[in-house]
């Protein structure tokens, strides 16, 4: 393995750079797949599958990080490897120590990626972590405690290969012949027991060769003479055979020109022999695959590996790659052609069925046909749920270990699925509410067994699509919200409170800015700051978020989305002249305005009496300025209606002329297309080829109400 | 045209090699474990095959072996691509029956250089 450095950016002539964006994918999903192969995998007794695949994984990255020039990841990938090709050899056990340090070399791995993708500028620290792995492949035990720093002997923790500090050697060390081979291990005591030594590892599986001999991979700033006078406390003088390793062009046996990276097997070539020969070794590489391993290897490789099959079809054949802009420019052609068939549907409304039975016929069937191709490329973009649930397993067992809870995740619905661009902005919000539920809702072991409740505590993430929302859910059976504490709690901030209020009203409090009631500050989820920032995200995606909870048994938070951000379902209401659109999952009601009901309060406006309500009233025509039709003379004037709204559980009345109808509108952007306009969220075409706007229900209630 | 059978589990590493033999005028046919190159390899001949090692499904070595066992493949060049340049692994595939090894990581002009030595 010598030389991992970049070679593969020394030719010119040739420009990788292009199979970066491939590579970083294909790294990413291997980086996945590893993790979720750590966190299923059987500690006590590890598949071979399993641990074969979780080795491919580290090779492959690494393969691919030493062709495309990545260094970092190399060096790292390149001890993983080492450690996984001996677990996989079962000449080391798996223990639960080696999964997490697994885990965090994985972290690690995606660190180094992000940086070289331009993502972060941070280089990650690898020293300490590369000396762990190093550790352990020779065999060592990690107590858990050991992963804290400096619980690593200086020995392990060896700068990374290839580079070696200046006056440091890199030694191939024959030991034999010998009668037993754990004689040998000795060795690998002396270093263990001298940290200044250096570092020792085996490079041969552990038993004698056919010549009685084992061999070792030295790294040291002592000289020959030192090393022999301390092995020899274990074995004879004469046993002990040192020799540099050469730089790997200096000695490939079969190479017929001076290079070792690659050579035939021509038959002229002398293959090596003598095994005292220093050639014979001199290119061995630790963690080389062992002669004694190649029947079991073979065998192995003949076994189904369903896992991993899976992973390589995901990989190509079944799926291609496209980019999001791509499929947004599908979505968008697709949105004008709805229009486009809006529109002739309007034109030909009101011709004569028998006259022109075939024109209608068509347009009907335009109409069933792009809606179609409509539902056929929003699902271009929906993906599932399992892209945000399958980083929860990982986050709940690091939550568990570090807040010393036991914790089950249930997870139901992963395939459920979702807007690639909902989903991207609904992991913030859930990591949020999954961390709140292991923090403060589960009760720790003692508490949960003192109230006669299983020691492992259970949260369930669940999504399911309902109707044209999609709804996640948040569940644990922990202690609840307890609500003497929140009314106290808002009490102390100056909030409005009454002990009679309904348990939703209570609950409803912990949404209100910097709201908490955990006891105790933790690093797991902060203090208390964000349930409001969780529903202000989620409003923004034009969900709500409810919370239902019972003392001592649990609490659910309710999470509902939209399937999608580029349509809606809309109520168009007529202003004057115009048409607005107003999301009709804000409509509540709508009724027409009869005399007295609206009331004048002091100079803040007028409001409402609905179902015991008081609400603000706002005339849209005032609001957004549109002139007023005049009502034609002598006739009354035309009744206004009134809508009533809601976003964020607070609710106004709008004064409108008219309901046109319900339909679903496609979303165009305002602010890329023109600019950021007060009150208004977006804007759609109409089938007449006008443009409404559509208003920002949620914008318009916080002015009203303040 | 010669054709060249291009074997690794790995999607970047592929198009690389492919990229770069596609590019030097040889046809590529890319396969992503041993099974796949072996059931491609029943379908059609090729002037060489070039093979990773750690694959799933079939590694290197296996599909090497398979290979030889077909008329169609007796003679053909195979050369087998690692990442450790050990004796074990070499001796491994000579006894398998390869033609000869390429340590990864290599670059492009060096692929192409050991490919123009096996390919007559």
């Amino acid at each position: 393995m010598g030389d991992v450095t970049n070679q593969g950016l020394q030719q010119g002539a040739f420009d990788l750079t292009q199979f970066y964006a491939v590579f970083f994918e294909e790294a990413g999903e291997n980086l996945a797949n590893m993790e979720a192969l750590l966190l299923d995998i059987d500690v006590a007794e590890p598949g071979d599958e399993e641990l074969n695949a979780v080795f491919r994984v580290a090779h492959s990255i690494k393969g691919g990080a030493a062709t495309f020039g990545f260094s970092d990841v190399t060096v790292l990938t390149h001890e993983l490897e080492t450690l996984l090709d001996r677990l996989r050899r079962h000449e080391l056990t798996l223990d639960s120590v080696m999964v997490d340090v697994l885990l965090e070399a994985g972290d690690v791995v995606r660190a180094q990626l992000a940086r070289h993708q331009g993502s972060t500028d941070v280089v990650p620290e690898t020293g300490e972590l590369i000396g762990r792995i190093k550790l352990l492949a020779t065999g060592a035990k990690l107590a858990p405690a050991a992963r804290a720093a400096g619980a690593v002997p200086a020995a392990a923790a060896a700068p990374a290969e290839p580079a070696l500090p200046p006056g440091t050697r890199r030694l191939h060390v024959r030991v034999g012949p010998l009668e037993d081979a754990s004689v040998a291990d000795n060795l690998a005591e002396l270093f263990r027991d001298i940290p200044s030594l250096g570092t020792i590892a085996a490079t041969d599986t552990g038993v004698l060769d056919a010549e009685g001999f084992r061999r070792f991979l030295v790294t040291t700033t002592s000289p020959d003479s030192e090393l022999v006078e301390l092995f020899s406390f274990h074995v004879a003088r004469e046993q002990i055979l040192i020799e540099p390793q050469p730089a790997a062009a200096a000695a490939a046996p079969a190479a017929p020109e001076e290079d070792a990276s690659f050579g035939l097997f021509t038959d002229t070539a002398a293959p090596p022999a003598a095994p005292s020969a220093p050639a014979a070794v001199a290119t061995a590489a630790p963690a080389a695959e062992a002669p004694a391993a190649a029947a079991p290897a073979a065998a192995r490789a003949a076994e189904p590996r369903a896992r991993s099959e899976k992973a390589a079809a995901n990989l190509d054949s079944n799926t291609l790659r496209v980019s999001v802009e791509r499929v947004d420019q599908l979505i968008n052609l697709v949105g004008e052609l709805v229009i486009t068939q809006a529109m002739l549907t309007q034109q030909v409304k009101d011709l004569d069925p028998a006259q022109f039975r075939a024109l209608l016929g068509g347009v009907t069937d335009l109409e069933r046909n792009t809606r179609h191709l409509q539902e056929a490329v929003m699902s271009i973009r929906m993906i599932p749920m399992s892209f945000v649930f399958n980083r929860f397993p990982r986050m709940i067992r690091d939550l568990a270990a570090k807040l010393d809870k036991k914790i089950e995740l249930k997870m139901v619905g992963e395939a459920t699925e979702l807007d690639k661009g909902l989903i991207e902005k609904i992991v913030d919000p859930l990591t949020h509410l999954v961390r709140n539920s292991a923090d403060h809702g589960l009760e720790t072991t003692d508490k949960r067994l003192a109230a006669g409740k299983p020691e492992t505590g259970t949260i369930t993430l669940a999504a399911s699509h309902q109707g044209g929302s999609i709804l996640i859910e948040v569940r644990d059976d922990g202690q609840g919200l307890r609500r003497d504490r929140i009314l106290s709690k808002a009490r102390e901030r100056g909030l409005p409170v009454r002990d009679d209020m309904s348990d939703a009203e209570v609950w409803a409090l912990i949404w209100e800015a910097g709201f908490s009631t955990a006891d105790k500050v933790s690093d797991v989820s902060g203090r208390g700051v964000g349930m409001d920032v969780v529903r202000r995200n989620i409003a923004a995606l034009g969900g709500t978020v409810e919370l239902e909870s019972t003392e001592g048994q649990g609490t659910r938070v309710s999470v509902r989305l939209p399937l999608t951000l580029a349509i809606m379902d809309g109520m168009s209401i007529g202003i004057g002249d115009e048409t607005y659109i107003l999301p009709l999952a804000s409509v509540i009601e709508s009724f027409q305005v009869e005399e007295g009901m609206i009331q004048t309060v002091g100079s803040s406006g007028r409001v409402v009496k609905v179902r015991d309500e008081y609400m603000p009233v706002v005339a849209l025509a005032d609001e957004f300025r549109v002139p007023r039709l005049a009502p034609p003379d002598g006739a009354a004037a035309v009744p206004e209606i009134l809508v009533i709204v809601e976003a964020d559980g607070k609710r106004l009345a709008a004064i409108v002329d008219e309901l046109l109808g319900q339909h679903q509108v496609v979303v165009k952007n305002l602010e890329s297309n023109y600019r950021r306009v007060r009150d208004i969220s977006g804007a759609t075409i109409l089938g007449d080829g006008r443009v409404a706007l559509i208003i920002d229900v949620s914008s318009l209630v916080k002015r009203a109400r303040h | 045209m010669h054709s060249i059978l291009a074997v690794d589990d790995s999607a970047s590493m592929r198009q690389m090699v492919a990229f770069t033999l596609k590019g030097a005028g040889y046809n590529v046919i890319e396969a992503a474990d041993g099974q796949e190159a072996l059931d491609k390899a029943r379908g059609e001949t090729v002037d060489l095959v070039l093979t990773d090692q750690n694959m799933p499904r079939m590694d290197g070595i296996t599909l090497v072996q398979n290979l030889r066992t077909l008329a169609t493949y007796a003679s053909t060049p195979i050369l087998i691509l690692t990442t450790e340049s050990s004796d074990e692994m070499k001796a491994k595939g000579r006894a398998a029956g390869a033609t000869g090894w390429l340590v990864k990581p290599f670059d492009p002009g060096k692929l192409l250089d050991v490919v123009r030595k096996v390919i007559r």
